[in-house]
């Protein structure tokens, strides 16, 4: 005989941050419902910033407030980590808004193309591509994106971080396909994205399934309790666990994973590649730290190796493949691998000091990343971004503001002291230090040094070498870039001088609660 | 615990023999008189020849059409459980479906707006 | 032998003396303005230069009244902490004291009477605006070398000057000559160089602290403070040109005159005595080091005086002659308690040497840069205030009473008299003899430029110099003829001294009395002179040198052959050090960057191929990264 069912209780307040975005994305379905077509823009641009911005106010009141819960019968961890990655996703989802708001820089006003379905070179589409019109789904797309990463992090039960997984995913996919120039390139990029994606979910899924059936309960929190008691088979668990971390690897692009990397890279529009650099990599590697951290914190000694491996490959491979490459974009996604790499260093870490610094590289590398795209998509010519490494000689003489600025964040990406990412990569590899893991740590900074090698060689492509001839020129940016640009090289500078009071900020939310 | 499962089991040979058994009849005993018209791919109420529009393509229209067919579809199904438990699932259930439906509803709303529904 | 109090102390800088960095700031704000502006500054520049060292000098003046006003006359100003690791403290501050005060004094009022004197001199030059910021550069270098309060301070100074000497002796670059004498010269500071840097960090190993208060307070002693004091004497050696890093200083004279005289023979030269002067309580804990000191210095005295007999080259002479004269000050220095009179020959040095030089720089002016002495003759009537400058520097020089020469050469000798036994009579014979062959050459240099017929190359029209080139020439020669008497009256520099140098010390008795001394010292001397006068005067001079000479004139012209020594025995073996050096830099280290570089562009390379753009072998390579991670795992459970 059936029984009452217990109505699950939710606290809504916690899940403020999640909620608004959400809302806001929802509110653009309904403006690209309702508003007409030459205010839909402005409106668009108006929801998602003001949704990201009341999201960050409630992420700060939130962490104001400092108690750490789980919420929706723990199927949420509301903690410091999540909080703090929140916060990160919100104003990185800002500047990647920005980003795609920028009008100035394509002659026909627009960075994403108006109708993707259109065969690439058909007529139509050159007619279109020509034309002023604007498509403006892409912002309840991104705001959806956005949503799904803030839940990412926070997710206390596997399937609801499939769930997570999923709506993250699906707008990125579309959004790879996007771009208005080299359309054909771009659908390429968005089909390999879901196919890889679908494929990678997959494993997550079978993972998660694997896991039900040796913990009896998709809750991290059950699963720890599970991989305490001793006497249980646990072949279910390892496999699991390897299912699990193929498809949380996937999404953060590590080695043997990250084959899709480049390719999306390049294709997709360069705000849209900003938005999956920088966010999609925080909101993974949250994932990641709560998986390993509270699900598989006590089995620390069965996968750790794993990790060691994975983290030692893709650092490697990042940083030799990215010295033949010959694309800026492509370069920026080996370099992204690399960093990967960096920042698993901190999370085989394993302490307080490991969750911080990964924190803090997190933050670090998402502003660094989001402005390097930025400057990527002002070097253009006739057809559309000049990313090819040999147009971008002597971009110095021509544009010395602009030219500076990229060699500060190549900097920045090399580790170079007095900006971020030299302070980020200290704080990670001083946590693997304390934590046993020199030997990683030397990987790590051998592969430091090569990856410097091919930021130099874009430095000295940019000013000591003669412009080309027809090389490209740099647009001017409005506002939109021009603001994100200055903020990450803000954030980039003064976090490489001042980086205490954000690494006290990291270290105080680097607590889970299990 | 097996005999839960064994009428399921002979359910499954049963109706796998039988088809077994029908292909293997008809193949063994009818005869095989070939035209053109029976290597074609057999389509239902649609002419198979000539394909519409250049190249044996169909317009993506109608893929739409059954796209959100579906799409609709799966989530009214999504509205019958709750029906059957709704007076167990009380105010909470009420106040979540009415959601759901709201957003279900900002889609169609979209769709609808954009020309989603209209052919032409 | 201590003749200083224990410890010494230092008291913070107040009032007036609170401004002491406006000193170091002003010349240096000078080189900085002048050397950013460009082309800018091509008009007021030069202008600005003087002006800043001029300011420089009252400042001097006015602090030197300030000090003099005070009790502990050992002034220290905290500037900023420079370097702060651990336990190793080094505070940037400035230390005014008698000595230093001293040294501003000199750097700042004779540096600005070249500043003025080289608007003439330079007038012509197209980069005579560059010239004017190195100068300033030199001054504020120099001013940091003599107010450092340690010795790191000190070494930035060192280094400061030695870049502003190299800059100014390649002035003119494209002269061959010029740009091999700056090499030659920065290479053999380099060699002093070293010697300094490693008392800076013995004295860091041993003592760990570079300020003076530091340092003079540890109570070092032994071998400690021997080998700190021989190590600071090869620094002394390289920058002040002493046996055996000499050679370099008679090269540097390619450099202009002004700097000739300015850089390299009143004050950057004398850097080296400050050193040891300042170092005084090292000296002290190690008799040692000082008989070093002493012997470097009289070897050297007789090196300078010999050479500078055989050289037909105005500037070489007077170059020799400063490398001698500096001996002087290097064996009065060594001489304990016979600091103050290594600072009184210094002071009154700097006077005549940089008034000789001036007046060859205003020959040289005259005579179409010619310096060859025996193509100079019978200037006198020509360059009547060039002869009177030159002559009172002369006078000063071979130590005439009553001027400059005379008070603090004579201290010399007699104070090495005085160290008693066979060391005393050995190095105050070798000062006496210096002496005599000190008046046989400058005389032979007046009379071979001054007097006799004329023995010009064609079309030379000697003319008297600008007054503005004058009239620093005029205040130096008053320097030359007064200034020793001034500060020898009742003591006035030894007592004024006294708390960097200790009291001056009497000794009991002297080895040979006073009067007796300076009566035999007038009659060297004018047998000196009388020598080269009958030799110069009474004979026509030729106008090539002669052939058929002395092995010692062959020697003597030949620098002694220390520039052939210092070939075989260091360039050769260097040369081929370093040639080996960049063979394995080529083939081993290069070879080995060069290779892995190639080895990871080459992996790079291999790899790149396997990112085929195949989505189908991107799910394969995926997947088999998941068998993988699989196996790892169970790999890992496996082993447990």
């Amino acid at each position: 005989m059936p029984t009452d069912i217990q109505a699950p209780s939710i606290a809504y307040l916690p899940l403020l941050p999640i909620l608004i975005v959400f809302g806001a994305a929802t509110l653009g379905v309904l403006v690209e419902a309702f508003v007409p077509a030459h205010q839909r823009r402005l409106s668009q641009v108006v929801v998602a910033v003001a949704g990201l911005v009341a999201s960050l106010g409630a992420v700060i009141y939130l962490a104001a407030d400092g108690t750490s819960r789980l919420v929706a019968e723990s199927a949420l961890a509301i903690d410091g980590p999540a909080l703090f990655l929140q916060g990160t996703l919100c104003v990185l989802g800002i500047g990647s808004i920005l980003l795609l708001s920028e009008r100035r820089l394509d002659r026909s006003g627009g960075v994403v193309v108006s109708q993707a379905a259109n065969a690439p070179g058909s007529r139509e589409d050159l007619r279109l591509a020509e034309s002023s019109h604007v498509q403006t789904e892409v912002y309840p797309l991104a705001m959806f994106a956005l949503g799904g990463m803030l839940l990412f992090p926070a997710c206390n039960n596997l399937l609801l971080m499939f769930v997570a997984l999923e709506v993250l995913s699906l707008p990125l996919y579309l959004m790879a396909g996007l771009a208005r120039r080299r359309r054909l390139l771009s659908q390429e990029a968005a089909l390999k994205y879901f196919l890889l994606g679908a494929f990678a979910s997959a494993f997550f899924l079978y993972g998660v399934a694997l896991l039900y059936g040796y913990a009896g309960s998709v809750d991290l929190g059950d699963i720890l309790t599970a991989t305490s008691q001793a006497g249980k088979s646990d072949g279910l668990l390892y496999l699991g666990v390897a299912m699990l971390g193929v498809g949380l690897l996937f999404k953060v692009g590590a080695v043997p994973f990250q084959a899709w990397t480049p390719d999306v890279y390049q294709g997709s529009p360069t705000p849209v590649t900003a938005l999956m650099a920088a966010c999609t990599k925080v909101a993974a590697f949250g994932a990641l730290l709560r998986v390993f951290y509270v699900g598989f914190g006590t089995s620390q000694w069965d996968w750790r190796p794993m990790l060691w491996a994975v983290a030692i490959l893709t650092m490697v491979v990042g940083a030799i493949l990215a010295v033949t490459q010959t694309d800026v974009k492509r370069m920026l996604a080996y370099s992204s691998i690399a960093h990967t790499g960096f920042i698993l260093v901190g999370v085989i870490a394993i302490n307080k000091s490991g969750l911080s610094g990964t924190l803090f590289y997190l933050l670090t590398y998402g502003f660094t990343t989001i402005a390097s795209f930025a400057v990527v998509g002002l070097v253009r010519d006739s057809a559309g971004e000049a990313t090819h490494l040999a147009q971008w000689a002597g971009l110095g003489k021509r544009s010395p503001l602009v030219a500076g600025v990229f060699a500060l964040l190549l900097f920045a990406l090399a580790g170079i002291p007095l900006t971020s990412g030299f302070m980020a990569k200290f704080a990670v590899f001083k946590a693997a230090t304390e934590g046993g893991a020199t030997a990683l740590v030397v990987v790590g900074v051998i592969a430091s040094a090569v990856t410097a090698f091919f930021y130099a060689r874009v430095v000295v492509l940019m000013f000591f070498q003669e412009p080309t001839v027809d090389g490209p020129t740099v647009a001017v940016p409005s506002a939109y870039t021009a603001v994100t640009i200055a903020v990450g090289v803000a954030f980039t500078v003064i976090l490489g001088i001042v980086p205490q009071p954000v690494l006290d900020l990291a270290g105080k939310a680097a607590t889970f609660i299990r | 615990m097996l005999q839960y499962y064994l009428p399921i089991i002979v359910l499954f040979v049963l109706a796998f023999g039988f088809a077994a058994f029908s292909v293997g009849a008809a193949s063994f005993t009818g005869p095989k008189r070939y035209n053109r018209a029976k290597y074609d791919a057999y389509e239902c109420g649609i002419e198979p020849a000539p394909q519409p529009m250049g190249g044996g393509r169909f317009p993506i229209k109608f893929y739409l059409t059954a796209m959100l067919f579906i799409v609709f579809d799966i989530e009214i199904i999504f509205l019958y459980p709750w029906a059957v438990a709704f007076g167990r699932l009380g105010v909470f259930g009420l106040v979540e479906m009415v959601l759901f439906i709201a957003t279900v509803f900002v889609a169609y709303a979209y769709v609808w707006r954009r020309g989603g529904l209209e052919w032409d | 032998m201590t003749l200083l109090a224990e410890k010494v102390t230092y008291v913070p800088a107040t009032g007036t003396l609170s401004a002491l960095w406006l000193l170091l700031a002003l010349p240096a704000a000078g080189a900085a303005i002048l050397l950013l502006t460009g082309k800018r500054s091509e008009k007021w520049g030069p202008y600005l230069a003087c002006a800043m060292t001029g300011l420089s000098f009252v400042l001097g003046v006015v602090f030197f009244f300030a000090l003099k006003g005070l009790t502990n006359r050992s002034v220290d100003q905290h500037l900023f902490s420079w370097i702060s690791v651990g336990r190793f403290q080094v505070p940037a501050g400035l230390l005014y004291d008698p000595l230093s005060a001293t040294f501003v004094l000199l750097i700042t009022g004779v540096g600005f009477l070249i500043h003025v004197y080289s608007l003439g001199y330079m007038d012509h030059d197209p980069r005579k605006k560059t010239f004017f910021a190195y100068l300033n550069l030199f001054i504020a270098a120099m001013l940091l070398l003599v107010l450092g309060n340690s010795f790191l301070a000190l070494y930035v100074g060192w280094e400061g000057v030695g870049l502003a000497s190299y800059l100014l002796i390649a002035f003119w670059y494209f002269k061959p000559e010029a740009a091999t004498a700056a090499k030659k010269a920065f290479i053999a500071n380099r060699v002093g160089d070293l010697g300094l840097s490693l008392a800076i960090m013995v004295m860091f190993a041993a003592l760990g602290t570079t300020t003076y208060a530091g340092v003079f307070n540890s109570g070092v002693a032994g071998g400690t403070a021997t080998a700190i004091g021989l190590l600071l004497l090869l620094g002394a050696c390289g920058k002040s040109g002493q046996f055996p890093l000499q050679t370099w200083l008679p090269d540097a004279m390619e450099g202009p005159t002004p700097v000739s005289a300015l850089i390299h023979a009143a004050t950057m030269v004398t850097a080296g005595v400050y050193l040891i002067a300042r170092s005084t309580p090292i000296f002290q804990a190690s008799p040692d080091a000082q008989t070093v000191v002493t012997i470097i210095g009289a070897i050297t005295l007789v090196i300078g005086c010999v050479i500078g007999c055989a050289y037909d080259d105005i500037k070489k002479v007077l170059a020799y002659s400063t490398v001698s004269q500096i001996g002087y000050m290097f064996l009065a220095v060594g001489i304990p308690g016979a600091g103050a009179i290594a600072i009184l020959h210094l002071l009154t040095h700097g006077f005549f040497k940089a008034c000789m030089f001036l007046s060859a720089g205003s020959v040289m002016h005259a005579m179409g840069d010619q310096v060859d002495m025996r193509r100079f003759g019978g200037l006198r009537k020509y360059m009547p205030i060039t002869f009177g400058c030159f002559l009172t520097g002369y006078l000063a020089i071979i130590g005439l009473p009553p001027f400059a020469g005379f008070f603090s050469k004579d201290k010399i000798i007699e104070a090495a008299y005085d160290l008693h036994g066979t060391r005393g009579w050995i190095l105050g014979t070798v000062a006496l003899l210096g002496a005599g062959i000190t008046a046989f050459y400058m005389t032979r240099l007046m009379v071979m430029t001054f007097l006799g017929e004329k023995r010009w190359t064609e079309g030379q029209h000697p003319h008297e110099s600008p007054s503005v080139m004058t009239a620093p020439m005029v205040l130096l020669a008053i320097g030359s003829a007064v200034s020793g008497g001034l500060l020898v009256l009742g003591g006035a520099l030894q007592n004024w001294l006294a708390p960097t140098l200790g009291p001056q010390v009497e000794v009991g008795a002297h080895t040979i009395s006073p009067t007796v001394l300076t009566l035999l010292t007038l009659l060297v001397v004018a047998g000196g002179a009388a020598g080269a006068w009958f030799t110069y005067g009474t004979k026509p001079v030729l106008t090539t040198p002669p052939v058929a000479v002395t092995p010692l004139t062959v020697a003597a012209r030949k620098n002694l052959y220390f520039d052939a020594l210092n070939e075989s025995l260091l360039m050769r073996p260097g040369q081929y050090l370093t040639r080996f050096l960049v063979w394995v830099d080529n083939r081993g280290i290069d070879g080995a960057v060069h290779a892995l570089a190639a080895g990871i562009g080459g992996g790079s390379g291999r790899l790149r191929r396997t990112q085929t753009g195949f989505v189908r072998s991107y799910a394969l390579s995926m997947f088999g990264g998941a068998l993988l991670v699989v196996f790892a795992l169970l790999a890992v459970r496996l082993g447990q």
